[in-house]
């Protein structure tokens, strides 16, 4: 019968005596657990802020691009040849049954002056789809109608950046602002996306119908020019068809021949966040994985004190013995002790982990997030350390010959 | 039937290649409510023979019956029950835990036989009343005489009410005052309790105390005297 809450007693008790010894052991574990708690929340904080931009940035999005120029035996890149419309757009939301909608945009920079304010941005000139391919909201007022593109109105939607900028608290939905010297007014609001996976603020906007952008704004070299086309799959399975559907489609519109390259570019957007999401859950794994290393030396930290502890004890292992102690009781002795260790420590590492977090998020400004998972994950841990570095020690002790462990000096 | 019965008993040590014959052929009884005294030149073999009595080692060869139990056969932790609840033990250097009271240290055996939390502090405080010491069950090892920390350790040996106490030159480190009072102490125990002594002395005045002595030679236990 092994009288645990007395071995328990026992065991603080033996910690007191060495305090300074106690404590630097247990700093071993409290690096080790802080760490591993910390790695984990800066992981977590990485994998949620992609997951978040994922969103933002619109579900089950293709861009496609422009071909590239050649000018002179110089190819210019990707964009620069104009070769999409908003007829190929069409084309491809009535043609591909795996596209859910599309959205043509015509963009460029511009100044927009508001009374005494202005302000550069980008003005994306679009159709009423691009609400619903961004999953954009609107926070105020209205989106475009379909007849404010067919008759290229004089009509724009502002976000927050924009509206920050030029109206500061004021509601800008019903006011005129001027674009290029032209006169727009504002119909509605977008609401607040924060950044892209690139770091672009999203809410620095301004949408206008994409005909009056063609018309009115930007003009273009030949009528119904789109920069790029915007598309939303069906769902996440529809995009690899989407893709090919677009392909195909937009091969034949321009007339390509079977051995002729491409004149346009079809990325998806969401595929590539998805493996940055996915690299990031790699990163998280890999950080805690070297975090762990630090656990394990402590350890290692605590099965080196154990060990002299027991030597150092050798004669009072010898009494116990002499006096009725069974191998279990000698085991537990030294096993509970060293779990005190470790699960103290522990407990300062969560602190210092928690903690340490908060203090990275506010001087670095990384989105950390300790996940109750990591916490119990590290106590565990820590306890496991205890039980697997305390045992070796402990089995040891629990082998000492009573009669030479009494004589010991 | 004898409480302790030897029959034959050898121990052989193995140093390196070197056979060494700690004891070779002792047989001995001992009976309930004995006083005997153990003496012989250091290499005798007493202190091998008072290991085997005490079950801390196992004879080479031989029996050793105690209460009617053959120890030989028994593994590690039955021998930690049979130290536990038969023996008790009483060293020269006292062998108390450090930085632990007085109290706690006689309640040890009563803790590794599984006694619960009250009772054990109530016995363990009659044990150290018996040897003169209550109300010093708070005081650490470091705070009472030599012959006080005897008294504790011999407390310790008695609180179990095991029916044997094993002292190994338990006067070794005490003044001939205190020594006499020990002594005295064991005497009493045995006269009135009925307990069983059995002690290791190199000191004629100290084994003077004991009823009976036994003389160990290379190995060998060349006297069995009664005293007078």
């Amino acid at each position: 019968m092994i009288n645990i809450p007395w071995t328990g007693r026992l065991a603080f008790r033996a910690l007191r005596v060495n305090k300074m010894r106690s404590a630097l052991t247990m700093l071993g574990i409290i690096i080790g657990v802080g760490a591993v708690i910390t790695m984990l929340a800066v992981g977590t904080g990485a994998s949620r802020q992609i997951a978040a931009q994922v969103q933002s940035m619109g579900s089950n999005l293709l861009i496609i691009l422009p071909g590239s120029t050649t000018s002179g035996g110089l190819r210019m890149g990707a964009g620069t040849q104009p070769t999409l419309t908003m007829a190929d757009a069409d084309a491809i939301l009535r043609e591909s049954p795996a596209v859910a909608d599309v959205a043509p945009v015509l963009s460029g920079s511009a100044q927009v002056v508001y009374g005494n304010q202005n302000w550069s941005t980008v003005i994306t000139g679009t159709t009423p789809s691009m609400i619903n391919v961004r999953d954009w909201q609107i926070a105020s007022g209205r989106s475009f109608t379909p007849d404010d593109v067919k008759n290229a109105l004089k009509v724009c939607i502002l976000g927050q950046t924009v509206i920050d900028n030029l109206f500061g608290d004021a509601d800008p939905v019903g006011k005129t602002v001027n674009i290029m010297n032209v006169p727009f007014t504002v119909i509605g609001a977008l609401a607040p996306k924060g950044q892209s996976t690139m770091g672009q603020d999203q809410d620095d906007t301004i949408y206008v119908p994409v005909t009056t952008a063609q018309k009115k704004l930007f003009g273009t070299p030949f009528p119904g020019m789109v920069r790029i086309i915007l598309v939303k799959a069906k769902s996440a399975d529809e995009l690899n068809n989407a893709q090919s559907d677009i392909t195909g489609i937009l091969r034949q519109r321009h007339h390509i021949g079977p051995k002729q390259d491409d004149d346009f570019t079809v990325r998806n957007l969401t595929q590539m966040m998805q493996m940055a999401e996915q690299s990031t859950k790699i990163m998280t794994l890999l950080l805690g994985a070297i975090a762990s290393v630090s656990l394990l030396v402590g350890g290692i930290g605590i099965m080196n004190i154990m060990l002299v502890s027991v030597t150092e004890r050798t004669r009072e292992i010898g009494i116990r013995m002499a006096i009725g102690a069974k191998t279990w009781d000698i085991r537990l002795q030294f096993i509970i002790e060293a779990l005190i260790l470790s699960m103290l420590g522990g407990i300062a590492g969560i602190i210092l982990g928690v903690g340490g977090s908060k203090v990275l998020s506010a001087i670095a400004g990384w989105p950390v997030a300790v996940s109750p998972l990591s916490i119990f994950l590290a106590v565990g841990f820590s306890a496991a350390v205890g039980i697997f570095f305390g045992f070796y020690p402990a089995y040891k002790a629990s082998l000492l010959n009573p009669i030479d462990a009494l004589r010991y000096e | 039937m004898p409480l302790i019965e030897i029959s034959n008993v050898s121990k052989v040590y193995k140093i390196g290649d070197i056979e060494v014959n700690a004891l070779s052929g002792v047989s001995i009884d001992i009976g309930r409510g004995e006083f005997a005294s153990v003496m012989g030149p250091s290499g005798s073999g007493k202190s091998t023979f008072m290991n085997i009595i005490g079950c801390l080692d196992k004879p080479t060869s031989g029996t050793y019956m105690l209460e009617g139990t053959d120890v030989g056969g028994l593994g590690r932790d039955e021998l930690a029950a049979i130290r536990n609840s038969k023996l008790g033990f009483v060293f020269q250097g006292f062998n108390l835990l450090p930085r632990t009271s007085a109290l706690e240290n006689v309640e040890l055996p009563l803790i590794y036989g599984g006694v619960q939390a009250k009772e054990r502090s109530e016995r363990a405080m009659a044990a150290l009343k018996k040897v003169g010491l209550g109300g010093r069950e708070r005081h650490h090892p470091n705070q009472l005489s030599g012959g006080q920390q005897q008294r504790v350790a011999i407390a310790r040996a008695l609180v179990n009410e095991a029916p044997i106490i094993l002292a190994d030159e338990p006067t070794g480190n005490l003044d001939t005052k205190t020594s006499v009072e020990i002594m005295e102490l064991f005497t009493r125990l045995n006269a009135e309790s009925g307990i069983t002594i059995i002690l290791v002395t190199h000191e004629p005045d100290i084994a003077a105390f004991s009823k009976r002595v036994l003389r160990f030679l290379d190995g060998q236990l060349k006297a069995d005297e009664a005293n007078a």
